[in-house]
C-alpha cells in the first residue's frame, strides 16, 4: 500500500482504518488526546521550509517520492542480534523494538527491581492504561509541532520507564529501536513516557540503530518528567541507516532540585531533527543537554532546541559540536527563553563545528530570550576547519594528514564524551567517533 | 497646519525630556492623501522625473500591493493604514530654491537652531557640508563649491536625477531592489527626497558629509533615499543624523540607503537616530523600517556602518554588507537603547561573497523600562568565500525587571576554510559599579548613564568626534527616568 508520505489526506486516511485498533482505544482521556492531535495535524499540515524553525530543514523536500508501511501492517524477518552500547555484563534491562514493534525476544526485563515499572507502551495500555494518564504532554498548538501533533494522533508503541520516588536506579536502562528489519520500508510513530519520581535516580540509553540503510520513517515523541529532588542521565545514540528518515521530539519537564543530563550523539540517518523543548519549572533545576553530530555524504542532521527558564534560581548548559564532511549539512537552532519570574538564572549555550570539505555546510542559530533582568546568559558559535598550525604541528611530529586531521577531530568531539558522567559507556562512544573517522577521506 | 494648542502645551510640560519636540508651521503643498498609481505619479511628475524613474517606482509600487508586511520581528504595532496618511509634502518654495543661505526661509533656519545645527556656523567651524532635509526637499546645500573642486557630487537625489541621471540610472536599485521587502517597496515607489554622494575615483572627500533628517509636517511619512558611490581608491565619511517633533500619532518613516564601494574604496556610514519615541505609555512615536545595505562591488573595498539608535517607538533596520569583492571588509558598530514602550528589532547581515572577505559585527543593546529589543543578524560565508573571517559580538544590558532582550543571530557557513565566531551575552548592569559610583558621589542617573556609556564604549569610539560628543549625551537622556 504504497502512498505518498505523511500527507494531511494519508494521514486522515490511515486514521479511519486504524483508529479503532490503536492501543488503548476506547479509553476516554487517550481518545481526546489523539483526537486533539489529529485536528492539530489537519489544521498545519507536514511543516515546510516556511515555518521559521524549519527554514533549513526541508522535511516535504526529504519525503518526496518516498512511501512507508504502516508499523501496523509491515512484515518483519528476523533478526539474530542487536548492538548493545552496554558492556555485557550490564545489559539487564532492555527493550528492543523492531520497526516500531516490541520483540519480547530480544528483551531483558527480568531483573526488574521494586519500584521500577519498564514495559512496552502496547502492554501499559492494555493491563494498566491509568498509569500513563497526565503523562503524556499534548503537543503545543504550533504549526511549528506538527510532527508531534501526528505522533500524539497514531503512536502506537513505545514505552514506560517509572521510577518510585527514591528508588535509585543503578543498572542503566537499554532502549533499543532497531530500524530496517522489514524488507518495505516501515513508518512508525512511537513514544517514550519517562517518569522519574521524587529523590530517584536513573539512567537511560537511547539507542537507535539499522539493519543494512534503514530505510523506514520513524517519528518519536518522548515525555520526560524529573519530579523534585531527582535526576536522570540520558545518553541518546542515533545511528540509524543512511536511508532513513528519523524525527524526534522530545518534552522535558524539571520539578524543584532536578537534574537532567543528556548527550545526544548522531551520526546516521539520511535526515534527522531531534526537538527539544525542556522546562524548568522549579527552583534549582539543573539541565545540562551536550551533543556530538558527525555527519558525511549527504546527510542532514538537525537539532532544534528550547530550554524555558520559568522559575527563578535555574541553570541550563547546552554544547554541541560536530564535524560535517562531504555535502553533509548540520543545523542548530537553540533557544533559551528566560521568563519574567526567572531572576538569577545561568543560562549557557555553545556551538562549535568543523567543517571538513568543501561542500559541507553548517548552519547555526543561537538565540536568547530574555524577560528578566537579573540573569547571566550566554551563547556562542564557531564554524572553520581544523586549525592549519596544529595540523602543521601534527604533521611535523611525522603523523600522515590523515591521521593528524583524524586526530584532531576526535579531541574535538572526545571531549564531550569524556564529560559524560556513565563511564561503562564511553567506550562505546569514544569506539563510533573513531569508526566514523576512519571512514574520513 | 499649525501646531494644536495642546500639541504646545504637552511640549512644554515635557520641557527637556524631549528637547527637539516642537511643530514648524510652514505651508505645504501635499499630494493628495492616500496612496495609488496616481500618487506615485504625482510625486513623479511634481519632481519632474524621466520616464524610467516613474516605470522604476511603479513597478516597486505594483510589488508593494503584493508583498506581504514581514511578520518575523519581535514588534507588536497595530496594521499601518497606509491610506491614512500623505506620501509628498514639500516646503512651499520648491520651484525656487534658494542659492544661499540667507534666502532660506528663516523660520526654517530657527528650527535648525532649536535642533543646535546652526547652519552658518557649521559651515566655518564644523568643516561639514550639511544637505539639510526639511521633511521632503532639501532647502540648503553648503560647502558645494568646496566639494566641486574635489569634484566630489554631494546633492539631493531629485537634483542628481536631473543632472547626473547616467549615474543615477545605473546604481539606483542595485544595492535595494525594487522589489526587496514591503518597506523597501514603498520606499521605492514614493520616496521624494534625500541624499547622493558621488566620490570620483582616487579621490579622499575633503570632508565629512552630513545629512540631518526631521519629520515635520503631520501625517507625512518620510521616504528618504540615499545613494552613495564610492569610486576606485576614494574614501568618504558620511553622517545621518535623525530628530523629529513631538506629536501624538505613529508615523512610518521607510528610508532606503544604498553604499557602493568599488575598488579600493571605502565609505563610512554613521548614524544618529533620535526620532520622537512615543510617551511613556508607548502612545505616539515613529515607525523607524528602514533598509540599509552596501555593497562591497570592489577588491580591497570597505563598507562600515555605525549606529546610535535612541529614538522611534519601533526599529526595523538591519544595515547590511554584501562582501561580494575580494579581500572586502565589512562592519557593524551598533548601539540601540530603548526605554518606556519602544521595540527596536535591529541587527546586521554579513553576506560574504568574495575570498578572504572579513567582517566584524559589534552589538551593544541597552534595555530599560518596559522596552523589548532583539538583535538579529545574519553572517553568511558562500561556497567561495575562501578564507573569509567573521567576528560578531552582541551583548545586552538590561536595566529594570520589566524590559526584555533577546538575541537571534543566524549563522550559515558553506565554506571550509571560513572562520566565524558569535558570542553574546545578557546581563544586568552591575550593582557593584553602581554602587562605586554613587559612593563617589555620583547622582543615580549619571551613574547608569557613565556605566552605559562604558559599556558602549567599543562603539561610540567608532563615531567620527563630533557625533561622539552627541552619542554620549544622547546615551544619558534616553535613560532618563529609567532608575529610582
Amino acid at each position: 500500500m504504497a502512498t505518498e508520505a505523511l500527507t494531511v489526506s494519508e494521514i486522515e486516511g490511515r486514521w479511519r482504518d486504524l483508529a479503532g485498533t490503536l492501543p488503548g482505544a476506547g479509553i476516554d482521556w487517550l481518545d481526546d488526546f489523539r483526537a486533539q492531535g489529529l485536528e492539530q495535524f489537519r489544521a498545519s499540515g507536514l511543516p515546510g521550509p516556511r515555518l521559521e524553525s524549519w527554514k533549513y530543514t526541508n522535511l516535504p523536500r526529504a519525503l518526496r517520492d518516498r512511501s512507508y508501511t504502516p508499523a501496523a501492517t509491515a512484515q518483519r524477518t528476523s533478526l539474530d542480534r542487536v548492538a548493545s552500547l552496554l558492556p555485557a555484563e550490564s545489559t539487564r534491562l532492555r527493550l528492543v523494538f523492531l520497526d516500531g514493534r516490541f520483540s519480547a525476544e530480544h528483551s531483558q526485563l527480568a531483573d526488574l527491581p521494586e519500584g521500577v515499572t519498564l514495559a512496552p507502551l502496547s502492554r501499559v495500555l492494555r493491563d494498566a492504561p491509568q498509569r500513563l494518564e497526565g503523562l503524556l504532554q499534548a503537543a503545543d498548538y504550533d504549526r511549528e509541532r506538527a510532527l508531534q501533533a501526528l505522533n500524539d494522533a497514531l503512536f502506537d508503541e513505545g514505552l514506560l520507564l517509572s521510577v518510585s520516588s527514591g528508588i535509585q536506579l543503578d543498572t542503566p536502562v537499554e532502549v533499543i529501536f532497531v530500524g530496517g528489519t522489514s524488507d518495505e520500508a516501515v513508518e512508525s510513530h512511537q513514544r517514550l513516557v519517562v517518569s522519574i519520581g521524587r529523590g530517584a535516580e536513573a539512567t537511560l540509553v537511547e539507542h537507535h540503530q539499522s539493519v543494512g540503510s534503514g530505510n523506514g520513517l520513524l517519528n518519536l515523541v518522548s515525555d520526560i518528567h524529573v519530579a523534585a529532588g531527582a535526576g536522570l542521565t540520558h545518553l541518546r545514540v542515533q545511528e540509524t541507516g543512511d536511508e532513513s528518515v528519523h524525527l524526534a521530539g522530545t518534552h522535558l519537564q524539571l520539578e524543584r532540585d532536578a537534574r537532567y543530563r543528556s548527550l545526544a550523539f548522531t551520526s546516521g540517518a539520511a535526515l534527522s531533527r531531534h526537538e527539544i523543548d525542556a522546562t524548568l519549572l522549579g527552583e534549582n533545576a539543573d539541565v545540562t543537554l551536550d551533543g556530538a553530530y558527525l555527519l558525511r555524504g549527504r546527510q542532514h542532521g538537525d537539532t532544534t532546541s528550547v530550554i524555558r527558564h520559568t522559575v527563578p534560581h535555574t541553570s541550563a548548559r547546552q554544547t554541541y559540536k560536530g564535524a560535517l564532511d562531504d555535502r553533509a549539512r548540520g543545523v542548530f537552532q537553540g533557544r533559551i527563553v528566560v521568563e519574567q519570574d526567572a531572576q538569577k538564572t545561568d543560562g549557557r549555550m555553545l556551538n562549535k563545528t568543523l567543517l571538513l570539505s568543501e561542500k559541507a555546510e553548517i548552519d547555526s542559530k543561537p538565540e536568547l530570550e530574555i524577560f528578566a533582568d537579573d540573569v547571566q546568559c550566554a551563547h556562542g558559535a564557531t564554524a572553520g576547519e581544523l586549525d592549519a598550525d596544529a595540523l602543521f604541528y601534527l604533521r611535523s611530529r611525522g603523523l600522515s594528514q590523515e591521521g593528524a586531521r583524524a586526530l584532531l577531530v576526535e579531541a574535538f568531539v572526545a571531549e564531550l564524551i569524556e564529560d559524560f558522567p556513565v563511564e561503562a559507556l564511553r567506550p562505546a562512544l569514544l569506539e563510533r567517533l573513531q569508526h566514523w573517522l576512519l571512514g574520513t577521506s | 497646519m499649525a501646531a494644536s494648542v495642546e500639541t504646545v502645551e504637552k511640549v512644554q510640560s515635557l520641557g527637556e525630556r524631549y528637547k527637539h519636540g516642537f511643530v514648524t508651521d510652514i505651508e505645504m503643498e501635499t499630494a493628495p492623501k492616500g496612496l495609488s498609481e496616481d500618487t506615485v505619479r504625482f510625486i513623479s511628475a511634481k519632481k519632474n522625473e524621466p520616464e524610467w524613474l516613474l516605470e522604476w517606482r511603479l513597478k516597486a509600487f505594483r510589488h508593494w500591493l503584493e508583498m506581504p508586511e514581514p511578520q518575523w520581528a519581535k514588534v507588536d504595532f497595530p496594521p499601518i493604514d497606509y491610506q491614512d496618511a500623505y506620501y509628498f509634502a514639500a516646503p512651499k518654495s520648491d520651484d525656487d530654491k534658494p542659492k544661499s543661505l540667507d534666502e532660506v526661509d528663516p523660520k526654517l533656519l530657527e528650527t535648525y537652531e532649536k535642533l543646535g545645527i546652526p547652519l552658518r556656523e557649521q559651515e566655518m567651524l564644523a568643516g561639514v557640508a550639511v544637505d539639510a532635509v526639511f521633511d521632503s526637499v532639501s532647502v540648503a546645500t553648503t560647502f558645494k563649491k568646496k566639494l566641486e573642486e574635489a569634484g566630489v557630487i554631494f546633492c539631493s537625489i531629485s537634483e542628481a536625477v536631473q543632472k547626473h541621471p547616467e549615474l543615477v540610472q545605473k546604481y539606483l536599485g542595485s544595492v535595494v531592489p525594487a522589489a526587496d521587502n514591503k518597506h523597501a517597496c514603498l520606499n521605492s515607489a514614493v520616496f521624494t527626497d534625500g541624499s547622493f554622494v558621488y566620490i570620483p575615483k582616487g579621490v579622499r572627500c575633503p570632508m565629512e558629509l552630513s545629512t540631518y533628517f526631521r519629520i515635520n509636517a503631520e501625517n507625512t511619512g518620510q521616504f528618504e533615499r540615499t545613494l552613495i558611490i564610492a569610486d576606485e581608491g576614494s574614501y568618504v565619511s558620511y553622517l545621518e543624523g535623525c530628530t523629529a517633533p513631538m506629536r501624538d500619532e505613529n508615523q512610518l518613516h521607510a528610508a532606503v540607503v544604498e553604499l557602493i564601494a568599488l575598488d579600493d574604496a571605502e565609505i563610512k556610514y554613521s548614524t544618529v537616530q533620535n526620532w520622537y519615541p512615543g510617551d511613556e505609555n508607548g502612545v505616539g512615536g515613529i515607525y523607524n523600517f528602514v533598509t540599509k545595505r552596501g555593497l562591497c562591488a570592489g577588491r580591497n573595498s570597505k563598507i562600515s556602518w555605525t549606529q546610535v539608535e535612541t529614538g522611534s517607538a519601533i526599529t526595523w533596520k538591519y544595515p547590511s554588507c554584501i562582501l561580494k569583492g575580494d579581500n572586502s571588509v565589512g562592519e557593524f558598530y551598533s548601539i540601540a537603547i530603548t526605554n518606556n514602550m519602544q521595540q527596536a528589532d535591529t541587527g546586521t547581515k554579513m553576506i560574504h561573497l568574495g575570498r578572504n572577505t572579513r567582517s566584524r559585527i559589534i552589538s551593544k543593546g541597552i534595555a530599560a523600562g518596559r522596552s523589548a529589543q532583539t538583535y538579529r543578524g545574519l553572517v553568511s560565508l558562500g561556497g567561495g568565500a575562501e578564507n573569509a573571517r567573521n567576528h560578531t559580538q552582541c551583548d545586552s544590558l538590561l536595566i529594570g525587571d520589566r524590559c526584555a532582550a533577546h538575541t537571534v543571530p543566524y549563522i550559515v557557513s558553506k565554506n571550509r576554510s571560513a572562520n566565524l565566531e558569535h558570542e553574546a551575552t545578557t546581563s544586568r548592569i552591575s550593582e557593584d559599579q553602581l554602587f562605586y559610583c554613587r559612593q563617589r558621589g555620583i547622582g543615580e542617573e549619571d551613574a547608569v548613564a557613565l556605566v552605559v556609556n562604558g559599556f558602549c564604549r567599543e562603539v561610540l569610539q567608532q563615531l567620527p568626534m563630533e557625533f561622539a560628543v552627541e552619542a554620549q549625551k544622547l546615551v544619558g537622556i534616553s535613560l532618563e527616568g529609567s532608575v529610582g
